[in-house]
């Protein structure tokens, strides 16, 4: 539960409420993610073609597996605000615990940022349909962010809520447009001869290299722990949210590739802003288009909302911890949310959303990301020798362990490379960042940090040390 | 004796936030900035387009009109791009070696944090350790 310095304002007393259950934590996973499906994923079919796009959605679904089953152990024992920055601050140290929080408000307010992209572009593309050509995007971008910015301050509850509903709308318009192609309802028949007659144009390096955006049709389904302080019953609702969130996650990807490889020619499928609005444009269906319509704003919205709330959770926390300034650890006296976060990382998204291209903020949520998951195979082993199954009670034991450990070292390797092959100067350059964001805070930010404060957890010592 | 952090001014703290700011949009807007950014395909467009030049059968020319594109010469650059996966042995070497060794140096120095953590919250296991 919330640690408060001893001198911490008075405002900082108070502590985020616990009114949530395991379909919010659901609803925060899915609706975070699910837009991967909506765009972003099929840049992985423009990397490798149409097989290397089904192959990166089932291997990055490998490697997103293992993560959910490695985070549900981890989270579900070590159940406070910030996820998997306060698992790294138990068990690997302060400055980890920093970079893991640096990672995931990049990571998630990147992932805002491209949504907000995502919403200005569809617009514009319906209203290039209408006959209404050159909408500014920029307007809708602002206000999509500040509105939910808005509600996100408001109080989890209803914010969740939110998700919950609108996140069930998206997830049926998938089903929707895969049952009714399925019985007809599109003009143009599912076509795969793609597969058949081109269905390496990069080889086996297309594969390998479409992991990249591979890693899209799942990116922050860890997102759910963000919420272990709001969730009534850590230990039940995490790992159950969680792992409901990846399975939900895997049908959705599996059924919008089918979808649309089987109508959208690969070339223009990996490079296309909205495919599944675009599937439905090729059906000729004008409730498909609608629904589909629908549904990619539901789930950017969604995906936005849940970045906010991710993104200001790790943010407060680490202002709570003193990681960063304090002022930035306050809960609002009357909504119980972390308004100073969620405030500050507004103008950031902005800044994201309004100045770089899609494929750019895309990469660096990636990457932000894939630095995490790395973080992740290494705290899992330390987690269970420091303290082994028979030490400390765990919410959840995950199965196998290591064998989820090692697969998901090995897919993060591979998925290193694949960003190497496209955007290498960008993974050197978002290095270049931690490395100095490292230091800084190793020989300056360190020396306002409680020491003994770190340590919350009522664990005994640590086996070695 | 547990350790008593300093002081923070306000100044400070503004400081040293606007560091981690600058920091951020840096990683960002700097490779942008001096066009390092991103994977570009080249495209390769072919004399005289049509369809079938092209290589894309009738029902794929279905597709590409649903879409609202009924002119091949219009996607001849996005059909016919592709990107360039060569890469320098010596680039691969450098990333494998930052994104280890960034790895290293904060587990490392993390650990001499950690222990200093436990210290305060557990008790020195050492005398003077």
């Amino acid at each position: 539960m919330a640690n408060i310095t001893n001198d911490a304002a008075k405002p900082e007393r108070l502590q985020l409420l616990r009114v949530l259950g395991p379909a919010h934590v659901w609803a925060l996973g899915v609706g975070i993610v699910l837009v991967g499906e909506y765009m972003g994923w099929n840049f992985a079919v423009g990397k490798g073609g149409m097989i290397a796009g089904l192959v990166a959605c089932w291997v990055a679904g490998l490697l997103y597996t293992c993560v959910a089953m490695i985070d549900s152990e981890v989270t579900s024992t070590v159940a406070a605000a910030g996820g998997q920055y306060a698992q790294a601050k138990h068990i690997v140290g302060p400055l980890m615990a920093f970079n893991v929080g640096l990672f995931l408000v990049m990571a998630y307010t990147m992932l805002e940022a491209a949504n907000a992209i995502t919403v200005g572009f569809l617009l514009d593309t319906v209203a290039g349909m209408t006959g209404h050509s050159g909408l500014h995007q920029q307007p809708f971008i602002v206000l999509a962010i500040m509105f939910l910015a808005w509600l996100n301050y408001r109080g989890v509850l209803a914010t969740l809520t939110f998700n919950l509903v609108i996140v069930a709308v998206a997830f049926t318009a998938i089903c929707v447009l895969f049952f009714a192609i399925q019985f007809g309802a599109s003009n143009v028949p599912l076509d795969f001869s793609a597969v058949t007659e081109e269905p390496l144009p990069y080889g086996w390096l297309g594969i390998v290299a479409s992991l990249h955006f591979g890693l899209w049709y799942y990116l922050g389904i860890e997102g759910t722990c963000q919420a272990a302080e709001e969730v009534r019953s850590p230990a039940r609702s995490l790992p159950y949210g969680t792992m409901a969130g990846i399975m939900t996650l895997l049908i959705a990807a599996t059924l919008t590739w089918y979808m649309c490889s089987g109508l959208i020619p690969w070339e223009y499928l990996g490079q296309a802003g909205t495919p599944l609005f675009d599937a439905a444009r090729v059906t000729g269906n004008v409730w498909l288009m609608v629904l589909l319509f629908i549904g990619t704003i539901f789930a950017t919205l969604a995906s936005a909302n849940g970045c906010i709330n991710d993104a200001s959770r790790a943010w407060f926390s680490m202002g709570r911890d003193r990681y960063l300034p304090s002022w930035f650890g306050a809960v609002h006296p009357v909504y119980r949310t972390p308004y100073r976060s969620i405030v500050f990382l507004v103008p950031i998204a902005l800044i994201f959303a309004l100045g770089a291209p899609l494929d750019q903020v895309v990469t660096f949520s990636i990457l932000s990301g894939l630095l995490g998951y790395t973080f992740m195979t290494f705290n899992m082993v330390m987690f269970r020798r420091k303290w082994p199954l028979d030490t400390i009670k765990r919410g959840y034991v995950h199965p196998f362990h290591p064998l989820p450990t090692i697969i998901l070292l090995i897919l993060c390797s591979s998925a290193f490379f694949a960003v190497f092959l496209g955007y290498g100067t960008q993974l050197i350059a978002m290095m270049c960042f931690y490395i100095i964001a490292s230091l800084w805070f190793h020989f300056r930010r360190y020396q306002y940090v409680r020491r003994g404060d770190q340590f919350t957890m009522p664990w005994p010592r640590p086996q070695g040390y | 004796m547990a350790y008593e952090p300093k002081k923070q001014g306000l100044a400070a703290q503004i400081f040293d936030v606007v560091t981690l700011l600058v920091l951020t949009v840096g990683a960002l807007y700097v490779p942008l900035y001096m066009g390092l950014a991103g994977a570009a395909k080249t495209p390769n467009p072919i004399e005289n387009p049509t369809w079938e030049a092209l290589g894309q059968n009738a029902a794929e020319q279905r597709q590409w009109e649903a879409l609202g594109i009924t002119d091949p010469a219009s996607v001849n650059d996005m059909i016919t791009a592709r990107f360039d996966y060569s890469f320098s042995w010596a680039a691969l070497i450098i990333m494998i070696v930052s994104v280890v060794g960034y790895f290293v140096l904060v587990v490392r120095l993390s650990d001499r944090e950690y222990r200093e953590v436990l210290d305060e919250r557990f008790g020195s296991k050492r005398k003077g350790g």
